[in-house]
């Protein structure tokens, strides 16, 4: 009786996964728009030499640190993931995707990691114009290391330039095929936006939060401004990505969509279902409410388009976990709208010049901070509740990718995962809250280094001996 | 085909794995040291002669990883499973350590810095030994079934690897001692020089108990190794090690400062050779043969162009960080 109730070894991997890469993603999600960011105030510093860039640069920096290390050590489990508890996916798909991820590591880890030294320490050793390009090499590296993980995600979910061999196996057939898979361009466009959006909430988080101490700090000014530019610009722009990728997923992995949108029946004028609840026993979606039309239309771009149901294809093909991929697909939607609509308000407010003298504002910007984090994640959650039941869509199961490992051994790792991430990434958290909370001076320190970082900023006179050498152009 | 991609593979990734093993083995035998260093100014100094370059040093064994599975999937997906807990208690303690390397220096209080260097100096022990375990579990055989792993998930813990995972403990302790001696002055550095000397010894006994079990619990290592022609091939290395040996008792009695850390790294370049000599051609022992879990020869291609250019990159680059982050460290200046 009761074994029936114990979750079984793939329901456990599956979690350890889901576990370790959403906890993983957070980290690269803030630090791919945070890399770039850097670069940004880098070369306004260099091209103005205007003080206020490079405070706030050292200010992200010693956030960048902290952030990056995270990403690293959680990355590093992904890495072996695969093998530990999905040997028989690896087995499979090494031929097409080990490159891949072979390419991630010789292209973008290397260096990452090489220039995050030169870039967090190296300012005094090879002076400012060196520095600036160590910045845009790490900053790079975050989005080859984009491009080669996505790539092979895509793949998973669009699978193209391969053959099967007589062992199941996938064999390569056309690289450019496998790499700019059909799915690949739109689902990096719209993450490296995402990630980039999610930077901007952030940092706008911050600055704003700044500003309702004190609304003339310029540092303030400058990273709330700068998030706002971003949450007005790139948020529709994001609107627009988002709909192209999910026309790109009609096209191919139609259950995924008819699992968003919650619909089992194909009709014609297919409504857009704003609340319900998908109910897969039943084979309908449950109280719901919806636009008659909107999804057709933006879907097929056509008003009267017939959209495929779930009924309309085979059952065991079907998301293991509607109401997930439902709710997931509502949530990020959902923060997005809000992102464009405090993009549009600040610059309503910037036009009419009270982008800093509103605090409401402010306000609404502290609490949207973690939206980002949040519809990233919701948006992961989506794509990949949506592939399921299959780790390569259409073609290899999930069933049949995991490892053959006793359940007590993936449970007690599960455990030992979830103790260790969340005291150690919890106390990486928190210390990332204490850094947001200290004000952005003028004369930023850079991230500590052979002192604690008490003696930087709150003591009333500079304390730290070498505060004086990170002041290269001053 | 005339050129055989998958031998070149399987230099290539055991050079990564080498790699990995001399960079972050001197950054993980810091870890090893701290509790023989109290004083929190000399913990900061051996911190900071690796935190620009640490990251850098990981990097290599998620190249280890990738590369096994981008070449050698079939090894990849079953010495992962064969050694499943001492990998995933590896990379957990890792996670620690690497997350400690930005937190111990940022706490307000010195109980959290404390704290911080617990989590630094237990995470370099525990992934330290695991990846000792995993070696000694690796060297004594993975059961296959096909082309899967089908043995138990206890299988990896035995006196021999238990062995094995001391002695990687003890050669990185060594290795962290003699980066010290190279990268420290003054007290610090004289410290470093006392706790070389017995952790050498202790080094050299743990390779030599090592050995002798290998040939003692393995026929095949015996036929190798004591067999001809592999009494002449393999002869050299355990004579090489001797005369190295030697030569750092010399370079520390003469306080010599670069020497002992090459001499402590060419011990774990002899080893890993006389390995190599021990496991060839198996990558899965006692069974599957590098060719045997190669990848598909298209991939092998295809990867093996971008790493031609991008390995020797790499090295340059790295190189470079390395060269630019030289000379000594003090508790003073910090970094700077």
């Amino acid at each position: 009786m009761l074994a029936n109730h114990l979750p079984s070894a793939l329901d456990l991997a599956r979690s350890q996964f889901a576990f370790t890469v959403v906890w993983h993603f957070l980290f690269p999600a803030f630090t791919i728009g945070l890399a770039s960011y850097l670069a940004v105030l880098e070369a306004f510093w260099l091209a103005t030499d205007r003080p206020v860039y490079l405070d706030t640069y050292r200010y992200w920096l010693k956030v960048f640190a902290v952030a990056f290390a995270m990403g690293v050590v959680s990355g590093l489990v992904m890495s072996y993931q695969f093998g530990t508890n999905w040997s028989v996916f690896s087995d499979k798909t090494a031929p097409v995707l080990g490159p891949l991820l072979g390419y991630e590591v010789l292209t973008a880890f290397f260096l990452e990691a090489g220039f995050l030294g030169v870039m967090l320490f190296g300012m005094e050793r090879v002076g400012p114009r060196l520095h600036f390009l160590a910045t845009c090499l790490v900053a790079g590296g975050t989005l080859l290391s984009a491009f080669w993980i996505l790539s092979a995600n895509s793949w998973m979910q669009t699978p193209a330039g391969y053959s099967l061999d007589a062992d199941g196996r996938f064999v390569p057939e056309s690289w450019t095929a496998v790499i700019v898979n059909p799915s690949f361009p739109y689902r990096f466009a719209h993450t490296v936006t995402a990630a980039y959006l999610t930077t901007a909430m952030i940092v706008g988080a911050v600055g704003a939060w700044h500003l309702l101490r004190d609304r003339t700090n310029p540092r303030a000014r400058l990273m709330f401004s700068m998030a706002m530019w971003m949450a007005a610009i790139v948020a529709p722009v994001q609107l627009v990505l988002g709909d192209l990728h999910g026309g790109n997923t009609y096209h191919h992995q139609p259950a995924k969509v008819a699992a968003m949108e919650g619909h089992f029946d194909s009709v014609t004028r297919a409504p857009s279902i704003l609340f319900g609840w998908p109910d897969a026993q039943a084979a309908e979606t449950q109280y719901e409410i919806g636009i008659p039309g909107l999804a057709s239309l933006y879907l097929a771009h056509d008003l009267n388009a017939k959209v495929t149901g779930l009924k309309d294809l085979p059952r065991d093909t079907w998301p293991t976990n509607l109401p997930l991929v439902f709710w997931a697909f509502r949530v990020m939607v959902g923060l997005g709208m809000l992102m464009i609509g405090l993009g549009l308000w600040s610059l309503v407010l910037r036009y009419k010049g009270r982008l800093f003298e509103t605090p409401w504002l402010h306000r609404c910007a502290v609490a949207m901070g973690p939206s980002g984090l949040i519809a990233v994640t919701a948006g992961w959650v989506v794509t990949e509740s949506g592939r399921q039941p299959f780790t390569v869509y259409g073609l290899l199961r999930t069933a049949d990718s995991v490892s053959p490992i006793a359940a007590p051994a993936v449970a007690a790792s599960l455990a030992a995962f979830a103790v260790v991430y969340f005291a150690v990434f919890g106390a990486g958290i928190w210390y990332l809250f204490h850094l947001f909370n200290q004000t952005p001076r003028p004369h930023e320190s850079g991230p500590p280094v052979g002192q604690p970082v008490r003696t930087a900023g709150i003591t009333p006179a500079p304390a730290l001996a070498g505060d004086a050498h990170l002041q290269p152009a001053e | 085909m005339d050129l055989d991609l998958t031998l070149i593979w399987a230099i290539l990734i055991a050079t990564a794995v080498f790699l990995y093993v001399a960079m972050d083995g001197f950054d993980l035998g810091l870890g090893i040291l701290f509790p023989a260093v109290r004083g929190k100014a000399e913990r900061d100094v051996m911190v900071n002669s690796v935190a620009p370059v640490w990251d850098g040093n990981e990097t290599w064994l998620v190249l280890g990883g990738g590369g096994l599975f981008a070449v050698f999937p079939l090894a990849y997906a079953t010495i992962l499973p064969a050694l499943y807990m001492p990998l995933i208690l590896m990379l957990l303690a890792l996670v620690f350590r690497g997350v400690a390397f930005e937190m111990r220096f940022r706490m307000a209080t010195p109980r959290g810095q404390l704290w911080w260097d617990r989590a630094f100096s237990w995470g370099s022990y525990v992934a330290a030994f695991c990846q000792g375990i995993a070696l000694g579990a690796f060297v004594q055989g993975i059961r296959i079934d096909g082309r899967a792993y089908a043995g138990g998930w206890w299988d990896w813990l035995t006196p021999f690897s238990v062995l094995t995972g001391i002695a990687l403990v003890v050669g990185y302790g060594l290795l962290g001692a003699c980066w010290l001696i190279g990268k420290t002055t003054g007290e610090l550095q004289i410290r470093a020089y006392n706790l070389a000397k017995p952790l050498a010894v202790a080094t050299l006994v743990l390779i030599a108990v090592v050995s002798a079990t290998m040939l003692a619990i393995s026929a095949p290592f015996r036929d190798r190794w004591l067999g001809l022609p592999g009494l002449f091939v393999g002869a050299p290395v355990p004579i090489l090690v001797g005369l190295l040996a030697w030569r750092f008792a010399h370079a520390l009695e003469r306080r010599e400062e670069v020497t002992p850390f090459l001499c402590a790294l060419g011990f774990f370049l002899l080893s890993y050779i006389g390995l190599g000599i021990s496991m060839w051609p198996y990558i899965v022992p006692p069974s599957v043969t590098i060719w045997q879990a190669a990848t598909h020869p298209k991939s092998q291609a295809f990867l093996l162009y971008g790493a031609a250019v991008l390995v020797p990159l790499v090295l340059i680059y790295t190189a470079y960080v390395y060269w630019l982050f030289r000379g000594k460290v003090t508790a003073e200046a910090g970094y700077h």
